[in-house]
């Protein structure tokens, strides 16, 4: 590892302020220290933002369930009040990495990372999610833009993350063997009026699969997407599992998601 | 006094382990120590053009950088073979150099070419980068079946076979095939995998000027071992120059036997800039350059009679050795690998082929049941699939041709002494509930889930002796084990015991076994071993040897102090030798109440003067003292079996493979520790099932380790697995004094074909490789799907 300059930031305007073209914001660590140990990363300045009170902590309001960005997984995963609000987002949060990697990770970087087998990210889209940012509020289905790759620009940092309460939901996961990471993961929600049916580890970056949505907001029920043959070409293939594979899971937790509900 | 030996003893390790205090080697710091950061190659097959350090010396902290050619100035050997191997025309094995810094040629990713020696770890590292080297990039060979086709890696070497090796008769064999009613034949892999030992390799090197001492700290498995390698063909210093020392060692599983470029690059390292140095590997360096296991491609065949009786056998085997042979590399897949591959049944005529090949990745050695799950899986999936070819139950094919006396003469070398094949089936088939299967897959596939059940019957050779038989084999040393048995004055004892504990509980079966010989109470006994200055030469731990050679050597030590301490007793008491009787720690004489406890004893011979009432108590030609020493070669080697049964649940629609139900009936003969073994069997079984569900090293054809991370390396975790269904049937080993048999590889020997014959049995006989995935599973589901469509 490179030495680099460690800030410790107390507000967001103050880590704003530091941030720059070779800097990264630092919460959990989950990804940014082990990529920078192994030398794929290497930043002048790391701003931690884990000491400014306001990014953690969950609100629940009768509509939305708000998460600060540098809140744990362990958090989510252990809140009564998710629990009972959005019981699949609680159950995703448990099943992120390891008991290690859920008392430190926060949500903020996962959806900062855009790890495209991450988890969060299809709790965000399947849960109509606004990104509260220091500069403004984003839609989740514009957040996330490709492999690694968000809406955020340079300096701007994740200060919360509404979710929207559905009516039912569910995550089911095929995770990696090794890594436990998504090789599919698929999140339905099932909303006044419409259906969300997003997906993470299949592509180079979480979607919502418009075809099952639409089969499921006309019929909520795993029939009605049972023996889907979705399209492979532009799914994710490696030595864990081929794009067919994961074309053919993506339906099978999808079925196995609203069966869930 | 109660026996010791058989019962649940608390293992001593364990409250220096819990609270931190284990004393591992990177726990090591010596007063103005430096660190080594070695340069690997980042190709699997070049030549090394130019190695520029110019850069590199500059950088800030460099004390020195080292490279091959200093090394091959310094006439330093290179790492070896502890065992040569003879081709079936006669020909010697063929094996490379292998330098500890690579010169010309770099083999495999992680071949070191340099060591870059710094104040500090960080200044290492930074220099290290700094390294130029100018390597020409030549085509690798990284597949096992086609190494043989591939570019020569080492000049020399025709086809990059080590050797072409052939135990038993053809002809023998070729009779028996003409004879059968029906031919059974299996192509199978396999698979290659990474030990992962939980403490990686490190190694902290010393030298002492004034004494021309060199101090080796190292995760060895074998201290004596590697000092005699070091310093016999390293050239690293004389035996008594050299100090090796393993102390607390986290895992081994037979990556940490060999000598490693490491420990021969920093002891020789340390000598030349005259102060210690510390290497400690990164998980990333452990995948890549740890010794590898496995990795065979087999075709086997078993003739046999219609009504279900074994005529004949046939395997014929290419074995991957990677780069370069290494200690163990050669034997694991002859001597450990053929004989034990006509398993635990009567075939009348067999024989084993085995083409061992080079290829451009990392050398491949003993790793947790080296040769005998590789064997163990080739007969087993052989005998799995004849008995759905003949329609014949499992578990009856396998009765119908297990021995039916002991001593079994096995069909190609081993004479096993004892044991009771069938009593082990029946006791595994009543713990596993093997009846009520079908009720249970009928359960499984109203849920639209296939259930199968898979079968293991194995035997296997472990604790490998004697010294005379390996060595006219080709082994390069005498597998014999010693044992010191000290008497302080006081009267607690010190046992050395040339075997190494790195997890296998030394320190408490071996004073278990101790505290019975000599009646001494076990908090009073200490266990001592893995220092070369502490004891006598000792061979170390593997192959499930520390029991059943070093744990008798331990026994015989103890007699002898017995044996002396009757003569002193009879001495002290005026009596005659012969009536004096050892029983939980007195001295008797017979028909009289005058008795010694052995503690007055070795008080006494530590103080064989006169004075006041006390007089001499050591008779004529008895020295002063008590410690006696003990090197104990076996008649034979020790055969554990057992029968396991798996029974996994298969969701079609993913692929995943649920292991249900694991029972594993095993025969270890006499058991010390109940508790400890119950661990060996448990972590035996993990390793096992990690090979055939989830473990798999992957090299590209480059020669880039694919899973060179636990990202992409697949280690078993606890909730991969059931609760572990264990039990024993205990026919005791008639070759040693204490009737026992290893049992520190049982568990990886039999599992993998024990799951892979579950899983294949749920798939309808199809064939799936190990390990077996969720996708392999998923595409072996949807043929099945399409032939049943057929069908129906």
């Amino acid at each position: 590892m490179k030495d680099f300059n460690y800030h410790s930031a107390k507000d967001s305007k103050e880590a704003s302020k530091l941030a720059s073209s070779s800097s990264a914001f630092l919460a959990g660590g989950m990804t940014t220290i082990p990529s920078m140990k192994l030398g794929l990363a290497t930043y002048k300045d790391l701003i931690d933002i884990k000491n400014i009170k306001k990014l953690s902590g969950i609100k629940v309001s009768g509509k939305s369930v708000t998460i600060g960005a540098a809140t744990k997984h362990v958090e989510v995963s252990n809140s009564k009040d998710v629990k009972k609000a959005i019981p699949s987002l609680s159950s995703l949060a448990e099943g992120i990495g390891d008991p290690q990697v859920r008392n430190r990770g926060t949500i903020g970087g996962s959806i900062a990372n855009n790890d495209p087998s991450a988890d969060y990210p299809s709790a965000c889209i399947a849960l109509n999610a606004t990104i509260h940012t220091n500069e403004r509020k984003i839609e989740a289905a514009k957040f996330f833009k490709g492999m690694f790759e968000t809406a955020l620009k340079k300096g701007e940092l994740i200060e919360a993350i509404e979710f929207q309460i559905p009516e039912k939901s569910s995550y089911q996961k095929h995770p990696n063997p090794a890594s436990r990471y998504a090789i599919v993961g698929v999140y339905v929600a099932k909303h006044k009026g419409d259906v969300n049916v997003a997906v993470t580890g299949a592509k180079s970056c979480v979607y919502n699969d418009k075809e099952m949505s639409k089969a499921l907001s006309g019929n909520f029920s795993s029939s009605s997407i049972d023996g889907m043959d979705l399209d492979s070409s532009e799914m994710n293939s490696d030595m864990h599992a081929s794009a067919d594979f994961r074309a053919s899971l993506v339906v099978t937790q999808a079925k196995k998601a609203v069966d869930a509900c | 006094m109660a026996s010791l030996v058989g019962s649940r003893v608390e293992r001593k390790e364990d409250k220096r382990f819990l609270t931190g205090k284990g004393r591992y080697t990177a726990d090591i710091n010596l007063v103005n120590q430096t660190y080594a950061i070695f340069v690997r190659s980042p190709h699997a097959r070049a030549s090394i053009k130019k190695i520029n350090i110019d850069k590199a010396l500059k950088s800030p902290g460099v004390v020195s950088i080292l490279t091959g050619k200093e090394i091959a100035d310094d006439k330093i050997g290179g790492l070896i073979a502890g065992w040569a191997i003879r081709s079936e025309d006669g020909t010697e094995m063929k094996c490379p150099g292998n330098p500890p810094l690579a010169k010309d040629n770099v083999n495999f990713v992680g071949d070191p070419v340099a060591v870059v020696i710094a104040e500090s770890l960080a200044e290492a590292k930074e220099a290290a980068e700094k390294v130029e080297v100018d390597y020409k990039v030549l085509k690798a060979v990284t597949s096992t079946a086609d190494a043989m086709n591939g570019d020569t890696i080492h000049e020399g070497i025709d086809k990059n076979l080590c050797f072409d090796w052939l135990l038993g008769d053809r002809q023998k064999v070729k009779e028996a095939f003409d004879k059968a009613d029906k031919v059974i034949s299996i192509d199978i892999i396999n698979n290659r995998l990474i030990p992962n030992a939980m403490e990686p390799r490190a190694c902290v090197a010393d030298y002492n000027a004034a004494s021309e001492e060199i101090t080796l700290y190292t995760t060895s498995q074998n201290p004596h071992l590697s000092r005699l390698i070091m310093s016999a063909f390293g050239n690293v210093a004389p035996e008594h120059k050299l100090r090796v020392v393993a102390p607390d060692v986290g895992g081994g599983f037979g990556s940490k036997i060999n000598v490693y470029n490491e420990d021969i690059v920093c002891s020789w390292a340390a000598k030349k800039i005259n102060r210690a140095i510390k290497w400690v590997a990164e998980r990333s360096e452990s995948f890549l350059t740890d010794i590898h296991g496995r990795d065979h491609v087999t075709h086997a065949e078993l003739a046999v009679t219609k009504d279900g009786k074994f005529l004949g056998f046939k395997n014929e085997t290419i074995a991957n050795l990677g780069a370069y042979a290494r200690v163990f590399g050669t034997v694991t897949p002859t001597y450990l690998f053929g004989p034990c591959a006509t398993g635990v049944y009567e075939i009348p005529a067999a024989y084993t082929n085995v083409k061992a090949v080079y290829t451009n990745t990392a050398p491949v050695d003993a790793y947790r049941g080296a040769g005998r799950p590789e064997a163990t899986y080739t007969i087993e999936r052989l005998v799995e699939k004849a008995s759905m070819e003949l329609g014949i139950d499992k578990t009856e094919l396998r009765i119908k041709n297990f021995p039916t006396a002991f001593p079994f003469k096995q069909t190609l070398v081993h004479t096993v002494d004892s044991g009771d094949y069938v009593a082990g089936m029946e006791k595994a088939k009543q713990m596993a509930d093997y009846k009520g299967f079908e009720a249970r897959r009928k359960e499984s596939e109203a849920k639209g889930k296939l259930r199968g059940i898979g079968v293991t019957s194995y035997f296997e050779a472990c604790g490998i002796a004697p010294s005379a038989a390996v060595m006219s084999l080709g082994c390069g040393v005498g597998l014999w084990e010693s044992a010191e048995v000290r008497f302080n004055p006081t009267g607690q004892v010190t046992v050395y015991t040339g075997s190494h504990s790195h997890g296998q509980s030394h320190q408490t079966t071996f004073a278990q076994i101790a505290a019975d010989e000599l009646g001494v109470p076990i908090e009073n006994i200490d266990i001592v071993h893995g220092d070369t200055d502490k004891g006598t030469f000792g061979m170390g731990t593997y192959g499930s040897r520390s029991l059943a050679v070093g744990g008798i050597a331990i026994v015989n030590a103890c007699k002898k102090i017995v044996e002396k301490g009757k003569r002193v007793t009879a001495k002290m008491l005026e009596a005659n030798p012969e009536d004096v009787e050892f029983k939980d720690g007195e001295f008797i004489v017979s028909k009289s109440n005058k008795k010694k406890t052995i503690g007055e004893v070795a008080f006494a011979c530590y103080l064989p003067g006169v004075r006041d009432e006390m007089k001499s108590p050591l008779p004529e030609g008895d020295e002063p003292g008590l410690k006696e020493t003990s090197f104990y070669d076996p008649s034979n080697f020790s055969f554990p079996a057992g029968t396991h049964i798996a029974e996994v649940e298969i969701d079609p629609e993913t692929g995943h493979v649920k292991l249900e139900k694991y029972t594993a009936c095993d025969d270890f003969g006499r058991i010390i520790n109940p508790m400890v073994v119950e661990g060996q069997v448990h972590g035996g079984l993990a390793q096992g099932i990690g090979q055939a569900l989830y473990e798999n090293a992957e090299y590209d054809e480059t020669g880039q380790l694919m899973t060179g991370s636990y990202m992409d390396y697949t280690m078993p975790r606890a909730d991969n697995f059931p609760e572990f269904n264990i039990g024993y049937t205990c026919t005791h080993a008639t070759t040693n004094p204490l009737g026992v048999k290893g049992c520190g590889e049982a568990g990886a020997i039999a599992a993998p074909p024990t799951v892979m014959n579950a899983v294949i049995d749920a798939l309808g006989g199809q064939e799936v490789t190990m390990p077996a995935t969720a996708e392999k599973v998923w595409k072996a589901c949807k043929n099945l799907k399409k032939s049943n469509a057929k069908a129906a």
